[in-house]
């Protein structure tokens, strides 16, 4: 093994990897934007809005995330004559709705999960029914979302390797392309990869558990740090 | 505050049913209540005293008689249908924006506090003076301060309700309801789920309330030294019905009926 040929390519992950972030990153966001949506929309008591929230979340978790991928990238410009500049945007697009789908049921979870004495206590004061949602319900309900939307980021991170089908050049792509030239290690390509994704999963996770910490605050709760131990929703494995 | 209506009752229920399933809760019950009455509910448990109180705060909903003209099954406050509303000349069940317009004359504090946990306790108390009655913000922390003081909770305007006791959040809840200027102000076993020893302070502040404002308040309550001296009249209900009912010292020194007799030795007892 050429240990000096893997350290001088190393400066070449550097672009891959500030793809993999900018998939993830964006399609998070956009992922949460699709949860929130979704899972509002399910939890509504009226039939015509609840429906078509569930029948799409069922549609995209029956459905797997690689053939979306694909449908995204390669079916939809021929099938609608919609293209995207760039394959990374039917990435995030396809990555952001399936994720999301699967968040909307940890959102539609954590708003039925809030007491019902606080809604009747805000309908005593009369609150309308948006302004228990926003004043009340979702208040108390974020706080215990965060967790598991955590363990869903982190998967979202790692199924952002599945990029690298369509032909975008993440750092999954670039292991596996560098793996196979002359003189390198495909191998030990892959393990540096890997303990990309570790950092970054656990940068995630930093970031979320500082999030949820401010959140408890805001009910008034002092939440000490845990320390090691990943969310536990994350050894429950991926989504696909 | 106080009902411009003084001819009607404030609280009419006229032959009220109310079913869950195929449990017949309240069976054709009618009562009235005068402006400014301090009406106590007792009776055993399951029957029906929180149904009624939840009834009037429109947590629950009347189950429908077939014409509401010739058969009641209406409750009215301060004369006008709550459970219903007028619709071309007939009385039809009540639409969720009826039900905005006419509990706003109604308050409620629930056995189990119910503040809100993710505002400190002035917000608790201002936030839906500002959203439901237009307050502005100076205006509704005015008040908030001033009831805040009654209750006794001066210096925890900036504490989470997950730091009070039960008895100061209940004092919150307390503060929180009077401050939408309730014409009606229901009262569910404010102090049940209290440890004995704060039961005296909310009692206390309710005794406050009592003598110092003309709320027309309708209690249920275990406390019956409490109920005693607050109260003008004692309502001893039993499957839905009114088993007997009168001045305090009427139903607690005297009752007539055995089953208030029974009910009564029961609590004493506890
Ligand atoms: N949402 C509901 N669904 C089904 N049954 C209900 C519901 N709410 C109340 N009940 C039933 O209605 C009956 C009256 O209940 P209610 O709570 O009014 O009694 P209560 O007089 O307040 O009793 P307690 O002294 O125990 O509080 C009970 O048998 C109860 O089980
Ligand atoms: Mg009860």
């Amino acid at each position: 093994m050429d240990l000096q040929a893997v350290v001088d390519s190393l400066p070449r992950y550097g672009e891959p990897l500030l793809t993999t972030i900018v998939v993830t990153v964006a399609s998070a966001a956009f992922a949460l934007v699709v949860a929130f949506a979704l899972g509002l929309m399910t939890s509504s008591k009226h039939l015509a809005i609840r429906t078509p929230a569930r029948a799409f979340v069922e549609f995209i978790r029956g459905s797997s995330a690689v053939v979306q991928l694909f449908w995204f990238a390669f079916a939809m410009p021929v099938l609608l004559g919609i293209q995207f500049d760039y394959l990374i945007a039917a990435g995030i697009i396809a990555l952001g709705l399936n994720y999301g789908a699967y968040s909307s049921e940890v959102v539609r979870g954590a708003i039925a999960a809030v007491p019902k004495g606080q809604l009747e206590a805000a309908t005593a004061l009369n609150l309308t029914p948006l302004q228990k949602m926003r004043l009340v319900v979702l208040p108390q309900a974020w706080p215990e979302m965060i967790p598991s939307l955590c363990a869903f980021a982190i998967m979202l991170l790692k199924a952002s390797a599945l990029v690298s089908i369509i032909g975008v050049m993440d750092i999954t792509a670039l292991a596996g392309l560098i793996g196979s030239q002359a003189g390198q290690d495909r191998l030990v390509h892959y393990s540096v990869v890997l303990v990309m994704y570790f950092i970054l999963a656990w940068l995630i996770w930093t970031g979320m558990r500082a999030l949820e910490r401010k959140a408890k605050r805001g009910l008034g709760v002092d939440v000490k740090p845990v320390k090691g131990r990943l969310a536990p929703e994350v050894a429950a494995g991926g989504v696909r | 505050m106080q009902n411009p209506t003084t001819d009607h009752p404030i609280i009419e229920f006229d032959r009220v049913n109310k079913s869950f399933g195929d449990l017949q809760v309240l069976n054709r019950l009618s009562f009235t209540v005068d402006p400014g009455e301090r009406v106590t509910l007792i009776g055993p448990s399951g029957s029906g005293k929180t149904t009624i109180l939840r009834l009037l705060m429109t947590l629950e909903h009347v189950t429908p008689t077939k014409d509401p003209a010739a058969d009641g099954g209406v409750i009215r406050v301060g004369g006008q249908p709550l459970s219903h509303m007028e619709k071309g000349g007939r009385l039809v069940v009540a639409n969720e924006r009826h039900l905005r317009q006419v509990r706003r004359r109604i308050g409620m504090v629930f056995q189990s506090f119910n503040l809100f946990p993710n505002m400190r306790v002035l917000r608790n108390v201002t936030e839906a003076q500002v959203h439901t009655l237009g307050r502005s913000k100076d205006e509704a922390e005015a008040k908030a301060r001033e009831l805040l003081d009654v209750v006794g909770l001066s210096a925890k305007v900036d504490s989470y309700p997950s730091q009070l006791s039960g008895g100061q959040q209940q004092r919150v809840a307390i503060a929180r309801a009077l401050a939408m200027d309730p014409d009606i102000l229901l009262l569910d076993e404010v102090t049940s789920a209290l440890d004995p020893e704060l039961v005296a302070d909310v009692l206390g502040v309710l005794r406050d309330v009592a003598d110092t404002t003309s709320i027309t308040m309708l209690i249920v309550t275990h406390e019956m030294g409490f109920a005693r001296d607050v109260s003008n009249r004692v309502m001893m209900f039993d499957r839905g019905v009114i088993v007997e009912e009168g001045a305090p010292d009427e139903i607690f020194s005297d009752p007539r009926e055995a089953r208030t007799q029974d009910f009564l030795r029961a609590v004493l007892a506890e």
